[in-house]
């Protein structure tokens, strides 16, 4: 009897350990390969606001509002050659040829030239900052001047930033540039400024189509993670890591 | 040891303390605190004024344009996004000039003018140069909070 | 802002809207040219200091005060195109690791400082000495300065003076490799851009910068003897030709590979780069990089190596090939700088460049950064003459 006991006491302890040996490893063995890493990086803290945004290609119709929201919104310079946000309209003709257009930035609207029977395919594209979790802007920074804020927003600090422009080389997706007047980068901010008052970014503000949305990625119950599930999204250039956080629906190949 | 050690020892000594020292005083306080940054330019960023006001606010004062809007085809739309941004006038109601009544064939054609790269079930297109020749602009039929009260 | 107006009319195809303007010009072409420089005329001197080549004594101190020289102009193209030049000094205060431009302040200061400086002062210390006795007014105030108050001319401190100069020369290798390979990671870094994005960067940077330095050296050695009416010492310039040819040789064959690399792989950017090599670079890369700075200098030193003319043929040819080989390094600079943002990173499109007269990025002040660094070593010349020095004879 006392052997007995002593035997299952024994068992316990080894299956106990088993497990807890087997759980260890399997964690270990898993955590490495956790797709969402991949996906967009980690967030620091799982149980705070981290902010990613979502573009559906499908419902935009290229009124451009979103570009000229966002020059309002931010002071940016008017000139042609500063955007924080911007539409770009492909062109894929039956001969296979690709026409992207960007009149001033899609600012001032957009009209297909193209006669229908030679189209295969048309749609708009609008760009922003990705707001990377592995952002290579922030990485070149040699000053510090570029960040990523607790809530995974990239933002520039113009009162720090040298003007080096490094970080603008830096940007796979052309969205920073050197501001004219204030010599410093400058990019969206995902109106860090509106956002933390409670208010929509100005380019979701006046989305006629709801074709943007921005949320918090951490948030299971959200519309941002709501738009993930049910549509399957891709971010721009994969391939380079960058951990973006803009996820398109209805991405076409073509588009870079 | 050598007597050119003397000297260069202590020079490169004086040389590195007075770039600690500069250092010291250079960095901004806020640098640092949550990551390489100054935390400060967080908040500075966020104190930046804002130029939209949101449909929300227009809503509190506009009752009866936004219930006309809601009930039918553009009650998605927020407010500014034909009117401009008003955030001045919504602050001081007087103030009206940057207040925008569009509704000409261009502007309501930057939606609703024939583009293949626009989705029919998205978005209601006509030929603005075809549609209505005889009339000038939109809103000369359109009430553009609600566009299907057609007027006569 | 007309002139981004002007060059909105040629943009070609597609490009991002903010790619219109280059944001790197002339000046950041200058910056790793004259960094070059350096580093290649220091790794000469070093030749014949570490490596006890001693038939290119004549030339050892020329390279010291060349790479002093260039290397306090070298920093300064970089901070004058910064938009803030004023708040450069954060790059020192509040250094951001994880940017490879970030450490580019220490490392310049430990190349100036510790490398450099250190060497030359230990090598001129006994004659800084002599001269400070034998001078009189400001230069011997100068001279006296320079001693940092150590006199002590003892055989024994003489001794030290070599021994610590040898091992700041050292030292200065590595450090000379790693001032330039360091420069080639700011391009080779960055992964949004194909044309710079390659493993090899660094080390083309670095050969490329030995040739430069090299043949900066070479050009110097023959101008400065001209200018002095000596004779110019033909095994030394055979000696440098010879060492011209090995590694313009190997960076010759290193930057081919890389291309070789690209073609083959023709990566997602190949048509792109393709456009880019064969259309705004043509000439840049082909003709003067290409024809005129590698193929020339090669065949013609690679011919020396078998036949070696008359030396009055052969003089001319020499400083022929070191003017086309600094031309050439010139382009190689403005094809990596200038080519890697002519093209849009959508891969769709170009935009365009061309170099203004007027400005802080034009032509006119490029000039005048790159006149000044020889400006500066006339001086250093004329305050420290190699060909005076004492210790030459007595020690």
């Amino acid at each position: 009897m006392g052997t007995k006991r002593m035997n299952a006491s024994r068992r316990n302890f080894l299956k106990k350990s088993a497990a807890l040996a087997g759980t260890i490893l399997a964690t270990s063995a898993l955590a490495p390969f956790n797709a969402i890493i991949f996906a967009a990086g980690e967030p620091e803290d799982k149980t705070k606001i981290w902010y990613g945004i979502g573009i559906d290609i499908e419902k935009c119709i290229g009124c451009g509002m979103c570009a000229k929201a966002c020059k309002s919104e931010n002071n940016v310079p008017k000139e042609p050659f500063y955007y924080r946000s911007w539409v770009e309209q492909y062109t894929i003709k039956n001969d296979g040829s690709i026409n992207v257009v960007s009149p001033n930035g899609g600012i001032d609207g957009f009209t297909q030239t193209v006669p229908e029977e030679e189209l295969f395919k048309t749609f708009f594209v609008p760009k922003m900052c990705n707001h990377c979790a592995k952002s290579p802007c922030t990485q070149v920074c040699p000053v510090g001047a570029t960040f990523e804020s607790p809530e995974g927003i990239t933002l520039v600090d113009k009162e720090y930033c040298i003007g080096c422009a490094y970080c603008i080389q830096a940007c796979p997706y052309g969205c920073r540039y050197l501001h004219p007047v204030t010599k410093t980068a400058d990019k969206c901010t995902l109106c860090y400024h509106r956002i933390t008052k409670g208010l929509k970014p100005a380019c979701v503000e006046v989305c006629p189509t709801g074709a943007r949305i921005y949320g918090d990625l951490n948030d299971k119950e959200g519309e941002l993670h709501k738009f993930l599930k049910e549509h399957n999204c891709q971010v721009l250039k994969p391939n380079l890591n960058t951990g973006s956080k803009l996820f398109y629906n209805g991405l076409s190949a073509e588009v870079r | 040891m050598p007597v050119q050690l003397k000297t260069l020892i202590p020079l490169f000594a004086v040389f590195i303390i007075l770039f600690l020292i500069a250092r010291h005083f250079l960095i901004p306080d806020s640098f640092g605190k949550y990551g390489h940054y100054r935390a400060n330019s967080i908040d500075e960023i966020a104190a930046l004024p804002i130029n939209y006001a949101g449909k929300a606010v227009c809503i509190d004062c506009h009752d009866t344009e936004a219930e006309l809007l809601a009930s039918d085809a553009h009650a998605g739309l927020s407010c500014e996004v034909c009117h401009g941004p008003n955030a001045k006038h919504a602050d001081d109601y007087e103030i009206k000039e940057y207040l925008i009544k569009q509704g000409t064939r261009e502007f309501c054609g930057r939606c609703h003018s024939l583009n293949p790269a626009r989705k029919i079930e998205v978005i209601n297109q006509i030929d603005i140069k075809e549609h209505h020749p005889e009339k000038e602009n939109c809103i000369d039929c359109h009430n553009p909070h609600a566009v299907w009260e057609l007027k006569e | 802002m007309e002139h981004l107006y002007e060059i909105l009319k040629h943009v070609d195809g597609f490009i991002y809207p903010n790619e219109i303007e280059l944001q790197w010009g002339i000046l950041i072409i200058l910056y790793p040219y004259i960094t070059g420089l350096v580093a290649g005329a220091f790794i000469l001197a070093s030749l014949e200091r570490v490596f006890k080549i001693k038939v290119l004594r004549p030339t050892y101190h020329l390279a010291l005060l060349t790479a002093l020289a260039f290397l306090i102009v070298a920093g300064l193209p970089l901070v004058s195109h910064l938009g803030h030049p004023f708040r450069s000094y954060e790059i020192l205060t509040t250094p951001q690791l994880g940017s490879a431009m970030a450490i580019f302040g220490f490392v310049y200061l430990w190349y100036l400082m510790v490398v450099l400086l250190l060497e030359i002062w230990f090598d001129y210390r006994y004659d800084l000495v002599i001269w400070s006795n034998e001078s009189k007014g400001i230069k011997r105030r100068i001279y006296k300065i320079l001693t940092l108050g150590v006199t002590d001319i003892s055989p024994k401190a003489l001794a030290w003076d070599k021994k610590l100069g040898y091992i700041i020369t050292v030292i200065g290798i590595p450090s000379a490799f790693l001032l330039h390979g360091y420069v080639g990671f700011i391009f080779g870094s960055i992964k949004a851009n194909p044309w710079w994005s390659t493993v090899l960067m660094p080390v083309i940077f670095l050969l490329s910068a030995m040739v430069s330095g090299i043949a900066l050296v070479m050009f110097l050695y023959m101008v400065v003897s001209w200018i002095r009416k000596v004779k110019i010492d033909m095994a030394c310039l055979d000696e440098i030709g010879k060492f011209l040819f090995m590694v313009l040789i190997l960076d010759f064959t290193l930057e081919s590979l890389d291309q070789v690399h690209r073609i083959y792989e023709a990566e997602e950017s190949f048509e792109i780069l393709h456009m880019l090599v064969t259309g705004k670079l043509t000439y840049t890369l082909f003709i003067f990089q290409g024809l005129m700075g590698t193929i020339i200098p090669l065949l013609t030193l690679g011919f020396f190596r078998m036949y070696l003319p008359k030396e009055k043929l052969r003089k001319p040819i020499y400083f022929l090939v070191s003017c086309l080989v600094l031309f050439g390094v010139f382009f190689m600079r403005w094809n990596v700088v200038i080519g890697g943002q002519l093209f849009s990173k959508s891969f769709l499109g170009f935009t365009s460049f061309k170099l203004g007269m007027v400005g802080l990025e034009g032509f006119w002040m490029a000039l005048v950064w790159m006149i000044m660094p020889f400006l500066i070593l006339s001086f250093i010349l004329w305050l420290l003459p190699p060909w005076k020095k004492h210790s030459e004879e007595t020690v």
